[in-house]
């Protein structure tokens, strides 16, 4: 293909693009309009129907639970692919978790930093727990929860050496505990077609609005999903930082 | 539109132009860091804390941590420090 040939398809096609973007963009509706009834509808009905004020988490766990449980066993499937690509290979090896970086003086770790290390994370893991249990009354939840909780463990690995933090985060029990989380969601969903008639259905009291134990198995799921997202986290997270202080590499004696 | 909106979205575009134009991995995995932080301010204002939560998590914390920990990984097999 000569330069001329390219450039002729590629502004023609640049041209379209444009024409077709401007064209879809002067059809959206004016900034914060909001069109559609699905929104409206929900603020309305989740309160009196799902005990909960957090519209999005009726949404997410309630109205649209399945879908959530997809997005569930996505993540499951993307941290099972990432711990499958970085395993050690058969021409690598473990080392020690020492600093490779033979120009680098590190000086002792003072006890202020082991303190503030230990103030942070017992501090990010009360955020995270809070934000998972009160997943339907205020904004956050599960996801959002199990991830602080699963960031709070690099505090230990910050303010310290790898190998408290490796003890911390045992891989074998992260495993059981992911997939608990995991399988969790699908039974609870169970539970409502076995007890009701529909899938994820709701089967616990709905209890008294703005409680921590209300809106039926909203909680449950939060939970459930926090425990998969936590520990879903700390594999990946802590399996890199496996990768990148202990494996090396078969030409690497160290 | 209210103006905290328009100043986050100048901040957001000043950013991101920021993050393209840095081409070391290792600073750029920083400013993509205050890049997400941004994006979740925006979330925000936009009344959207669910969102604004998860951008904060994963945009700018997870993602630019991966991305240290994958080029401390990469740095260390191609032997420069």
């Amino acid at each position: 293909m000569t330069r001329t040939t390219r450039q002729v398809l590629f502004w023609s096609g640049a041209a379209l693009l444009t024409a077709l973007a401007i064209r879809a963009l002067i059809q959206l509706p004016p900034f914060g309009h909001y069109r559609g009834p699905y929104g409206d509808i929900i603020n309305h009905v989740a309160l009196p129907e799902r005990h909960t004020p957090e519209s999005v988490a009726a949404v997410n766990f309630d109205y649209r639970g399945f879908d959530t449980l997809g997005e569930e066993y996505i993540f499951l499937a993307a941290v099972t692919g990432t711990l499958l690509l970085i395993r050690t290979q058969r021409s690598e090896h473990e080392g020690k978790a020492v600093d490779k970086a033979r120009d680098r003086h590190i000086p002792p770790t003072s006890d202020a930093l082991r303190a503030l290390g230990a103030i942070l994370f017992g501090y990010s893991l009360l955020t995270g727990a809070y934000i998972v249990c009160h997943g339907h009354l205020t904004p956050g939840g599960g996801f959002q929860g199990g991830v602080i909780l699963a960031s709070a463990f690099f505090y230990i690995y910050l303010s310290s050496e790898y190998e408290p933090f490796h003890h911390l985060v045992p891989i074998p029990a992260l495993e059981v505990i992911e997939v608990v989380g995991a399988g969790g969601f699908v039974v609870v969903g169970i539970l409502g077609l076995l007890v009701r008639a529909a899938y994820l259905q709701n089967v616990l009291p709905l209890g008294r609005p703005d409680s921590l134990l209300s809106a039926g198995t909203l909680p449950v799921l939060n939970v459930l999903v926090g425990t998969e997202v936590c520990a879903g986290w700390l594999l990946v997270l802590s399996e890199y930082l496996r990768q990148t202080l202990l494996v090396r590499g078969p030409h690497e004696h160290r | 539109m209210s103006v905290l909106t328009g100043i986050i979205l100048v901040f957001l575009v000043v950013m991101g132009t920021a993050v393209v134009l840095t081409r070391d991995p290792l600073p750029q995995a920083l400013v993509l860091s205050v890049f997400g932080m941004l994006l979740s301010l925006l979330f925000l204002a936009l009344q959207a804390p669910d969102v604004a939560l998860s951008e904060t998590v994963i945009g700018a914390v997870t993602v630019p941590l991966m991305i240290v920990l994958a080029l401390a990984k990469v740095r260390d097999e191609s032997g420069t420090p």
